[in-house]
């Protein structure tokens, strides 16, 4: 069981290292996005400061949602998933070798750069920290989110429109709470409050997310 | 061994067969015949558990599959029309994902599986690299590298030549030898030499 799941997520990293452009077009994308904002602001350093979070964040949400559709594309198209679904390993663990794949593919680069790009926004070092913490928490929620989502468009050729339609909505709530921790922290304001929220979703989508996408994925293969 | 009970299917509305029962016993080939359309590939996807029926049961061992699903995957092998194999995978990797997948590997081993197939020449070439009769032989060296009881196979032979035909032919027989199950859509004319071959004909049950 343990030896299916390990499979499949050295499998998955292995595919990311021999195709790096589909990996690196989320990266490319959240530092280009956040740029372009430090341009706009001009000169007012306070503007930059104060948008900053936000803009970070935005840019990271969407750069996470660049990746989903392309998560079960080619293991569906290739009959790869047939063979997950018919496995000896429990279906709902599968997913979740995805879903860890996927954050390591995806999230981890972005919570890499994302110091770098607080820095450039003008953050100071508190709320740089706790943008990195946020963005820790938050990314592999959105995986978990995002993996139920595409299981859902499976069989949809263009679903991007459409992924984007049923996943963003979820994720508004983590982008509330983590954009206020980082404001939160500028103003020196207590943030234990935003982080356990935080961590309490990702609790929530890692319990329910790998039921949920199995279920989706044995109901998009039925036909 | 394998029955099934007053099965119906369906494709989207449209009803493919109906009262469909037979039993697949040890050391058994069922080949299952039709015209395009009448259901075969439906068939196999409903006896692999991947669809659920509209009625009828399936029954392993006298236990409905819905209820040892676990244990019934790790008795199949299912080779669907798709190959399963990842192209940007390498021969080998791809065969090693797939043991990996049904947790119950077999005494043959993987360069001993492809040397049998005829492609262990690309053990470490990426499958994108392949022909299709090649990749067909990389999906049905899966048959082998677990030890399965029960083989689907939804038209196996598609573009392979004759000596992997052959190949495949007798890795059948073997596996019939072995008192084990069988069940092909096919629309090619075999000799399957002594084994015990029963035919089911789709779209002319009522």
């Amino acid at each position: 069981m343990t030896r299916a799941f390990g499979a499949l997520l050295k499998r998955d990293l292995t595919l990311v290292v021999r195709t790096p452009g589909d990996y690196t077009t989320p990266v490319i994308f959240f530092v280009v996005c956040t740029t372009l904002f430090s341009f706009v602001a001009g000169k007012d350093i306070a503007v930059l400061k104060s948008i900053g979070p936000g803009v970070i964040w935005v840019s990271a949400l969407l750069a996470s949602m660049l990746s989903l559709e392309g998560l079960f594309r080619s293991d569906y198209e290739d009959g790869t998933l047939e063979q997950i679904l018919t496995a000896l390993a429990p279906l709902p663990l599968m997913v979740l070798a995805k879903a860890i794949a996927h954050w390591i593919s995806t999230g981890v680069p972005l919570l890499l750069i994302s110091p770098i790009l607080g820095i450039l926004m003008n953050l100071d070092s508190h709320s740089t920290a706790i943008l990195v913490v946020t963005i820790a928490i938050s990314t592999p929620t959105f995986s978990l989110i995002g993996i139920f989502g595409s299981a859902l468009v499976i069989s949809q050729k263009k679903a991007g429109m459409l992924l984007s339609l049923l996943t963003l909505p979820l994720c508004v709530p983590i982008l509330i709470f983590s954009v206020s921790a980082v404001s939160a922290a500028a103003d020196q304001l207590p943030i234990a409050g935003h982080l356990m929220l935080l961590g309490a979703f990702f609790v929530f989508t890692l319990t329910l997310s790998p039921f949920a996408t199995a279920g989706a994925l044995r109901i998009m293969l039925s036909n | 061994m394998l029955h099934i009970n007053n099965l119906a299917g369906t494709r989207g509305e449209r009803l493919l067969f109906k009262n469909l029962s037979f039993a697949v016993n040890g050391g058994e080939l069922l080949l299952i015949k039709g015209r395009n359309g009448a259901g075969k590939t439906s068939l196999l996807r409903l006896i692999c558990g991947l669809a659920t029926p509209e009625t009828g049961e399936i029954l392993w061992d006298g236990e409905s599959i819905a209820k040892i699903r676990s244990e019934f995957f790790r008795s199949l092998v299912f080779v669907g029309h798709d190959n399963g194999v990842n192209l940007d995978l390498t021969v080998q990797e791809n065969l090693i994902f797939h043991q990996a997948l049904k947790g119950n590997p077999s005494a043959h081993s993987i360069p001993e599986v492809l040397e049998r197939l005829g492609i262990s020449r690309y053990q470490k070439v990426p499958c994108r690299f392949l022909s299709a009769g090649q990749k067909r032989r990389v999906a049905l060296g899966r048959l082998v590298i677990s030890d399965a009881r029960l083989w689907l196979l939804d038209e196996p032979f598609t573009s392979l030549d004759e000596r992997a035909l052959d190949a495949v032919k007798n890795l059948i027989i073997q596996h019939l030898d072995q008192g084990r199950l069988c069940l092909a859509t096919s629309h090619q004319t075999i000799d399957w030499r002594d084994s015990k071959v029963n035919q089911i004909r789709l779209g002319e049950v009522s």
